[in-house]
This record gives C-alpha cells, sequence and structure tokens, in this order.
C-alpha cells in the first residue's frame, strides 16, 4: 500500500536541511518557498530515504488572489507519496522556477500548466503553448478568463508556424 | 504433342487464330497478318487481365475476408460478385484531382505509362502451346528487361508530386527494384542453363519433354525469384514504397480517381505477370503432365497462375512489412549469395549432365533430390549465418515479477 | 566518406494513418534519419478541465468517458474515485469487485487496440487487428448488457456503479474467459515469434529505465523498460489488493518489450476477472449519494492503473457542488515526454512504431 508521507515531517526535515524553504506544511502536503523549489526538489530526489525519484504529476491551481502549483512525488522504492507544493503570489505574473531539471517529466506538464494556467516557470527549456496556438489570447483556466478579450474568435485561420 | 491444329480444336486457341491468319496471308496483303496478329493478341490479353482483375479484386476481398474472421464485401450482387464493378464505376466517376504545385506533364504520363511495362510483359509468356503474341527467341531477357521499366513512371509519379512521402516512396521503390533485379535475374538464369534456351516456350516445352518441372530441380531459385517477385509488386510483407503506415501511400499519395486506378491496376497486372512467369518457368507452364491432351492448356495455364497470385493473398493477410534496410540487406546479403550458389551448382549438373552423355531420366531425379537438399541446407545455413532476430539470452515473453520498485534491465537482469 | 545532405521536415500527421488521431510529429530529417523530432499536439483539444468547473461532480462522469475513448471504464473509475476521496464515500463490496471486472475487460478491450494497431503499424495487413476485435466486440457486448453502453459507457458513478449486472452477464463473461486463453495463444502464433515483427521492434524506440523512471512514463511503457511498478499492486484501489497476479516487465524497453508485456497483460487481466467474478459478493452495488453533492473544501488526488499508465484525478473543491479545479493526468500525454529521446537517430518507419508502441489516445492526450 501506497503511504502518503505525512507533510509535518517531511516539512520538519526539509527545514532542517535547508532553512527557510518550508512556507507551511500540513498532514496532506508540504508548500516550499518557490526560491528554494529547486533546491528542495533536489534533496527529495536524492535523499536515500526519501528517493522521490517519480514525479506522478505537476499542475497548478487558481486560488483567486494567487497560484499554486501541485506536485505529486512518487517513491518507488520505499513505496510512498508526498504533495508538494509552492505558491506564485503574484496574480498577474505568476511565476516558479522549472524543475525540469530535476525531473524531465516536468516538461510537458508544465507546458500544459504554462498554456492554460498562465504560470511561467523559470528555467524551462521549451516553455511554448501546447495545446492552444501562439497568440492565443488569455490563458483559460484561470477562473477571470471568463470569455475572450476584445471580442476575438478562436482561430489564425493558417498554422502558425506555416509562413 | 497431338494437337491437331485444326482450326475447330480449342484446346489450343492459337489453333483457330492460326487459321485465320493464314487464310489472311494466303488471300491479302504480306502486311494484313502481322497487324491482325498483334491486334487480335494485344486485345486478348487486355481483356484477360481485366477480367482476371475484375474477378481477383473480389477474391482477394473475400479471402482476406476469410483470413480474418470477418465476411467481406457481401453487398453488391449475389455474394458481392459485382463490387469489383462498383469500385470500378467509382474509380472512374471520383474526381481526379490535380493539385497546384505538381510537375503536370509527369503528374499525367506517369499513371498510363505504368501499365506498359505489365502489359508488355504478357506479350511472351505462352498461354497454349500456340498461343503466344510473341514468341521470342529471348524471351527471358525480355520479361526481366521490361519488368524493370516500371521503376522510371513510379518514379515520376513520386518525383512529380511535389510531396516528400511521394518522393520517399519512389526512392524507396527504385532502391528495392535495383537490389531486387540481380537475384531475380541470377533465378532466372539457372532455369536458362538447364532448358538451354531463353524462348518460354522452348523452356514450357523442355519440362515437357523431360516430364518434370524446373521448380524441383531449382527450388532455391523459384523461392528467390518468388520473394523478388514479391518485391517487384508491392505487396505485404515487401510494399514498403506504399506502406501505409509509414509514408502514407508512398509514390501515389496525391493521385485520386482513375489516376490511381491505374496505379491500383498495375499491381495487380503486375502480380499477375509474375504469377504468369514462375508459372511458365518453374511450373512447366501450360502443361500438366499429358493432361494438356484432354483439358485445354490454357486453362492449366490459369489455374496454375492464379494458384500462385492466392499465394501473394496469403502472404498479405499474414506477413507484416520490413524496413527498407531490412529488406536490402536481405537482398544483398541472402538472397544473392544463395542465387550465386545455385547458379554455380546448376551449370556444374549441367555439364555434368552433358559431357558424361547420360541419360535424362537417370540424372535428373538425382540433380533434383541434391538441390533441394542444397536448398534446405543453404537456406538453414545462411540463416543461422546471420543470426536470428530474437538472441537467445532475450526471452520469448515478458517476464512476470511479484514486487516492485526494483529494475530489470539488459541481459544480466 | 559520408555525403553532405540537407536536412528537411516531414510532417507525419495530423492527418495520417498511423498517428491514433490527430497528432503531429514534426521530424527533421537527414535522409531517411531522423534528427529531431518535435510533437504537436491540441488538435482536439476540448478545454474539458475548463468545462468540468461548471458542472456538478455528478456531471463531469460522462466528460471522462471521452478522455481515453478507448477504456472509458477505467476513466469513469478514476474519477469517481477522486470525488469520494475528496466527501469520504465508501463505496459497498459488491461494487468494489463490479469496477474491478469492468475495468479489466476494458484493459482487455483496450490491449487488444493497442497490440492490433501495434501490429498495423508493422505492416500486418489488418489481420490481427480484425482477430482481436472479435474479442473487443464480445466485451462491448458485456458492456452494453450491463449500462446500455458500449464505448462511453458512464457506468462507474459516484458511491457505487449505475446498474447491477444483469443475469445474463454472468454465463456471457465466463464463456468469454473461457475461450480468451485459446485466443490470446492465437495473438502470440501470430504475432510474438513472428521474425518481421522482431525485426522491426526489436532495439527500436529504446527507452531506457532511468529515463523512463525520471521522464515520468507510466503503465506498459514504465514496465516495458523493466521497472517493477504497477498502481494496482503498489496502492491497491478497488478491490485488487485480494487478487492475485504478476506484474509483466520488459528486459530492453524497446518496442518488442512493451508489445510483449501488454501481451502478457491479457492473460493476467483474464486471471483476475477470474478471480473477480468467483469472489463477487452479494449485496447492493452501490449506495445514494446526493446528485449535487458537496464535498467539503480540500483536495485529493486519486489514480489508478489505466491500461495506458497512471491515471489521475486531481480535483480541488471549495465546498460548492462544482469543483474548483479539476485536473487530468493523463498517461497518454505524459508518455509522450520521452518521445523525442526514443525517436531520434531511427527512420520514419521506426518513429511509426515507437509512436504506436506508446499507444496515445487523442482523446487523453488534447483533452
Amino acid at each position: 500500500m501506497s503511504q502518503l508521507l505525512d507533510g509535518l515531517e517531511i516539512g520538519e526535515r526539509i527545514g532542517k536541511r535547508i532553512p527557510e524553504a518550508v512556507v507551511e506544511a500540513t498532514p496532506q502536503w508540504v508548500v516550499v518557498h518557490p526560491q528554494k523549489l529547486v533546491e528542495v526538489a533536489t534533496y527529495l530526489r536524492d535523499d536515500s530515504e526519501l528517493n522521490f525519484r517519480f514525479l506522478s504529476g505537476v499542475t497548478a491551481v487558481d486560488h483567486l488572489d494567487h497560484f499554486e502549483v501541485v506536485y505529486h512525488l512518487q517513491s518507488f522504492s520505499p513505496n510512498h507519496m508526498l504533495t508538494l507544493k509552492t505558491r506564485a503570489l503574484d496574480h498577474d505574473n505568476p511565476e516558479v522556477p522549472s524543475l525540469v531539471s530535476v525531473w524531465r517529466g516536468a516538461e510537458l506538464q508544465e507546458r500544459e500548466a504554462y498554456d492554460l494556467m498562465g504560470v511561467r516557470f523559470a528555467g524551462h527549456p521549451d516553455l511554448r503553448r501546447v495545446f492552444l496556438w501562439e497568440g492565443f489570447p488569455g490563458h483559460p483556466l484561470r477562473k477571470d478568463w471568463l470569455e475572450m478579450p476584445g471580442g476575438l474568435s478562436p482561430g489564425l485561420g493558417r498554422f502558425p508556424r506555416e509562413d | 504433342m497431338i494437337f491437331l491444329a485444326e482450326w475447330w480444336d480449342l484446346r489450343d486457341l492459337g489453333n483457330p487464330v492460326g487459321k485465320l491468319l493464314e487464310l489472311l496471308g494466303d488471300h491479302g496483303p504480306d502486311w494484313l497478318p502481322y497487324a491482325v496478329s498483334a491486334i487480335v493478341g494485344s486485345i486478348t490479353i487486355v481483356v484477360f487481365l481485366l477480367v482476371s482483375l475484375l474477378a481477383f479484386a473480389w477474391v482477394e476481398r473475400r479471402l482476406l475476408g476469410r483470413m480474418q474472421a470477418r465476411l467481406g464485401p457481401n453487398r453488391v450482387g449475389p455474394w458481392g460478385v459485382f463490387q469489383s464493378i462498383a469500385d470500378a464505376i467509382k474509380f472512374v466517376t471520383k474526381e481526379a484531382i490535380t493539385s497546384r504545385n505538381v510537375d503536370r506533364w509527369m503528374f499525367w504520363a506517369a499513371p498510363v505509362l505504368v501499365a506498359v511495362p505489365v502489359l508488355v510483359v504478357f506479350a511472351v509468356l505462352p498461354f497454349g502451346e500456340g498461343m503466344v503474341l510473341a514468341d521470342l527467341n529471348v524471351g527471358v531477357l525480355f520479361v526481366i528487361a521490361v519488368g524493370s521499366v516500371t521503376a522510371i513512371p513510379i518514379f515520376m509519379a513520386g518525383w512529380s508530386s511535389n510531396n516528400k512521402f511521394s518522393l520517399l516512396g519512389a526512392m524507396r521503390e527504385v532502391a528495392m527494384l535495383i537490389s531486387y533485379e540481380l537475384p531475380q535475374v541470377l533465378a532466372l538464369l539457372g532455369v536458362v542453363v538447364f532448358a538451354g534456351t531463353m524462348r518460354m516456350n522452348g523452356i514450357v516445352g523442355w519440362q515437357d519433354e523431360h516430364n518434370t518441372w524446373l521448380i524441383f530441380l531449382q527450388p532455391l531459385a523459384v523461392l528467390i525469384y518468388l520473394i523478388a517477385g514479391t518485391v517487384e509488386i508491392n505487396r505485404t510483407p515487401t510494399d514498403i514504397a506504399e506502406a501505409e503506415s509509414e509514408i502514407v501511400a508512398g509514390y501515389h499519395t496525391e493521385y485520386s480517381g482513375i489516376k490511381f486506378g491505374m496505379f491500383w491496376l498495375t499491381e495487380y497486372f503486375a502480380g499477375f505477370a509474375i504469377a504468369a512467369i514462375i508459372a511458365t518457368v518453374y511450373l512447366g507452364g501450360w502443361t500438366l503432365w499429358g493432361l494438356e491432351e484432354w483439358v485445354p492448356g490454357w486453362i492449366i495455364f490459369l489455374a496454375k497462375l492464379y494458384g500462385l497470385f492466392w499465394l501473394f493473398i496469403w502472404m498479405r493477410g499474414t506477413l507484416p512489412r520490413l524496413r527498407i534496410d531490412q529488406l536490402m540487406g536481405f537482398a544483398w546479403k541472402f538472397l544473392l549469395p544463395l542465387a550465386l550458389i545455385n547458379i554455380f551448382v546448376a551449370g556444374l549438373e549441367v555439364l555434368i549432365w552433358r559431357e558424361n552423355d547420360l541419360a535424362a531420366e537417370a540424372v535428373l531425379p538425382g540433380f533434383a533430390i541434391a538441390n533441394l537438399v542444397l536448398a534446405g541446407v543453404l537456406i538453414v545455413a545462411w540463416a543461422r549465418f546471420l543470426g536470428r532476430a530474437r538472441p537467445s539470452w532475450r526471452p520469448a515473453r515478458a517476464r512476470l515479477v511479484k514486487e516492485l520498485g526494483a529494475v530489470v534491465y539488459g541481459q544480466e537482469g | 566518406m559520408t555525403m553532405k545532405s540537407e536536412p528537411f521536415v516531414v510532417n507525419v500527421g495530423p492527418q495520417h494513418p498511423s498517428t491514433h488521431g490527430v497528432f503531429r510529429l514534426r521530424l527533421t530529417m537527414d535522409g531517411e534519419k531522423i534528427v529531431d523530432a518535435e510533437m504537436v499536439v491540441g488538435y482536439l483539444h476540448r478545454s474539458m478541465e475548463k468545462l468540468a468547473e461548471g458542472r456538478t461532480y455528478t456531471q463531469n462522469i460522462p466528460f471522462t468517458d471521452r478522455l481515453d475513448y478507448l477504456s472509458a471504464m477505467s476513466n469513469n473509475l478514476a474519477y469517481c474515485m477522486a470525488v469520494e476521496k475528496l466527501a469520504g464515500i465508501d463505496v459497498p463490496e459488491r461494487g468494489q469487485f463490479l469496477r474491478v471486472i469492468m475495468a479489466e475487460f476494458q484493459r482487455i478491450a483496450n490491449h487488444a487496440m493497442a497490440i492490433a494497431s501495434f501490429a498495423m503499424e508493422c505492416g500486418v495487413w489488418f489481420t490481427p487487428l480484425m482477430w482481436m476485435f472479435r474479442e473487443r466486440e464480445k466485451i462491448l457486448d458485456l458492456f452494453e448488457m450491463t449500462c446500455g453502453a458500449r464505448l462511453t459507457t458512464n457506468y462507474v458513478r459516484i458511491g457505487g456503479v449505475s446498474f447491477d449486472i444483469p443475469p445474463e452477464f454472468m454465463p456471457a463473461a465466463r464463456a468469454l474467459l473461457k475461450e480468451m486463453p485459446e485466443r490470446i495463444a492465437e495473438y502470440e502464433a501470430l504475432l510474438m515469434e513472428n521474425e518481421i515483427i522482431l525485426a522491426r521492434s526489436r532495439d527500436v524506440g529504446v527507452l531506457q529505465p532511468d529515463l523512463a523512471i525520471a521522464s515520468s512514463a507510466s503503465g506498459p511503457v514504465l514496465r516495458g523498460s523493466g521497472v517493477m511498478w504497477d498502481i494496482r499492486k503498489a496502492d491497491p484501489y478497488a478491490a485488487y489488493d485480494r487478487l492475485e497476479f504478476d506484474i509483466p516487465v520488459g528486459t530492453c524497453g524497446d518496442c518488442y518489450d512493451r508489445f510483449l508485456v501488454r501481451m502478457e497483460e491479457l492473460r493476467q487481466s483474464v486471471r483476475i476477472l477470474e478471480q473477480a467474478l468467483d469472489m463477487l459478493p452479494d449485496g447492493p452495488a452501490s449506495v445514494n449519494v446526493p446528485l449535487a453533492l458537496r464535498p467539503p473544501a480540500g483536495e485529493a488526488y486519486a489514480r489508478i492503473e489505466a491500461p495506458k499508465g497512471e491515471l489521475g484525478f486531481y480535483l480541488v473543491s471549495d465546498g460548492s457542488p462544482h469543483p474548483h479545479r479539476f485536473h487530468i493526468r493523463s498517461p497518454s500525454y505524459i508518455n509522450l515526454t520521452p518521445l523525442r529521446d526514443m525517436v531520434v537517430g531511427l527512420t520514419v518507419p521506426d518513429a511509426v512504431i515507437t509512436l504506436g508502441s506508446i499507444d496515445i489516445v487523442l482523446g487523453e492526450v488534447d483533452r
């Protein structure tokens, strides 16, 4: 049975190793400071006891005043999970560091989160839109995205790379 | 041969035609028999091919349906027999799109030209004793030469389409034809060595005279020719020039309507041509150990031809496709050395036979058995030499595990 | 001496016979060799995550059918598990077993399609496809018998399943399971030791286990690389902890291994199904759940081993009847992460079968 690790305990461990990294810790998750994110992620991956080699999922959540980026981590042996979070407090221009350098699996998922939620992942090697085309106005999964601005209708009439 | 050569003896349709030409030669100008025979022969061949095509387009789909646990076409007419006619109407009435940036002349010329060589091949193939349009004394050479012309219209089609997939397909086709031409020629040479003639009728006559088929004397060659022929006609497992899952439809990606129909039809014609060549050269043509005296020879010939074509259908229903480098490697590494060995052995045997002036009845069964054994040994040995696709250390099935988290990888794992 | 040639770009897709939908692979080629590959997706993007935010939890179940439209049952299951986790609903035992039965039948149906299309990409002319569709058809008949739908089943509901199985289900299912081993042996005879399939798929599209783990691959793609990982065992959901089965893993991480793993999973699914049908308890199949379910504020991540890999749903609730955030961790999409590493250096035919061996469904890639 996959065990969901206690966020409080892990938060304490991270705090000992990397001071001032943990913003908030609850039994379900750990929230870390975006500036320490890469360091924390590397620690979680490389620590032999934690051994979180598998990044299960990356997604962003719009909490109206800030964005939360959620990472679901999985370790194969020992078999346990952890929910890691970070917050981008600037709602107009959210930015968190990219974790592609730690887990390759973040590449497409971060692109997806950027495309639909508009969270910029600093340091991502290829941060472009995935599902929508370049030039699409806005990021539709944001809560304040209610319709296309300026009365624009979807579709460019041609493929973006065809010129 | 106890053919009466009377005009009413329909066991050989050459009889009435011959009579007619004789009549024309006696009473008309000199050129008339030539002109009439050319017209009659060409029309007969084209009609025969078209009828076979209509029949086999349906037969193939029904057979594949049987192999694939489904019904196949069964709506148009009883058992769907008119399906191919409906398809033909569809081909003709569909819009033949010519896209904007194609090389217009070549694009239109290619589907017309592509059908010519395969039609011409049938000119030298005897359907019965007298039923051959042009009894060339270099029939085998003619068949080889004309067969390879197909590459040019196909390359024209691929090049003029202005499409990367078409171009890739055309390049593949040309590379493939060149590679497989060599084993094909060498396989046919073995026959020529034995029969001592390149005339198609002569080869059939030789087999009839010695009461044997060359498939027994040249088992390796017939296998090589069959494989090379499959490559030439672009059917699975060697349809890489129009590999549907890779390059969409290869050289005829941009073709539609009747222009595509011409390519499609040519593929069938080429299939018939390869089957006809194998039937003539290796399977005794229109002879069947005396049965041709009672049954018309052309029926025997057609039975052999269609039986071989069924083999192509079967292969299509079963085998996956090879990759281009593997297909090329197969020609150069496998077929070519074996064909060379085969022709060497054939030459040796004929030399022994002729030099010692041995009786054919005594020597041919020995050769047949020796060659059969040799073919088996060579194929197995060469396959061993080249190695199996699955190395012995790789398990044949997935490994079953119960524990979690560990990794098994590679040879040691 | 090497010949220099100008690299050119081939767009495999969006309309191509072997991209499983509208997927575009932009290949930069040097002759027939691929030097760069880039995937372009989004042609089937239906903005499900946004749409789901405007509907109630129950109304969202049909959306999940349209994700991976070849395994709707698994998608329903994963979503309902996430909602149940969020709202703290317990499903009765019979419902759990019915979920396992449907999910495993769905796995057989999906793998039949995956193996067959892989074989098609190797160039077999429809024969394995038709053979496998024969069994897939019977499975879809079972679904139709149970819930009236064949593809978009909408069967698994929050708190259980929509209908209990009808009386004619059991004999039909048992008859199908009885003939399955024979059928699987037939497919294996046709495909597994076929020299051409071997020659085509061995050492093609190799995915090293380290890269597979690092790039979040899951399902048969991960197991094909030899990583022993299966959520059915690692984090048992529904009734999987009471069932006996093994995890098939590959040796070399190439296309052939992924194909072998799927083949073996067919057998394991039959094994699971036989046990599940025997163990199916009596009792109610589901509990009553209000249609306008209001889960307490919070979040939940539930995942299952879908036929294509780890399918997860991440739901955030703010206490209203609509999810605040509805995120799908779709295996097809994330399994494409290592695609570039797998195809560079190969040729177009190899790239095509590599893509086929990953087994994507564009409904799930684009969402």
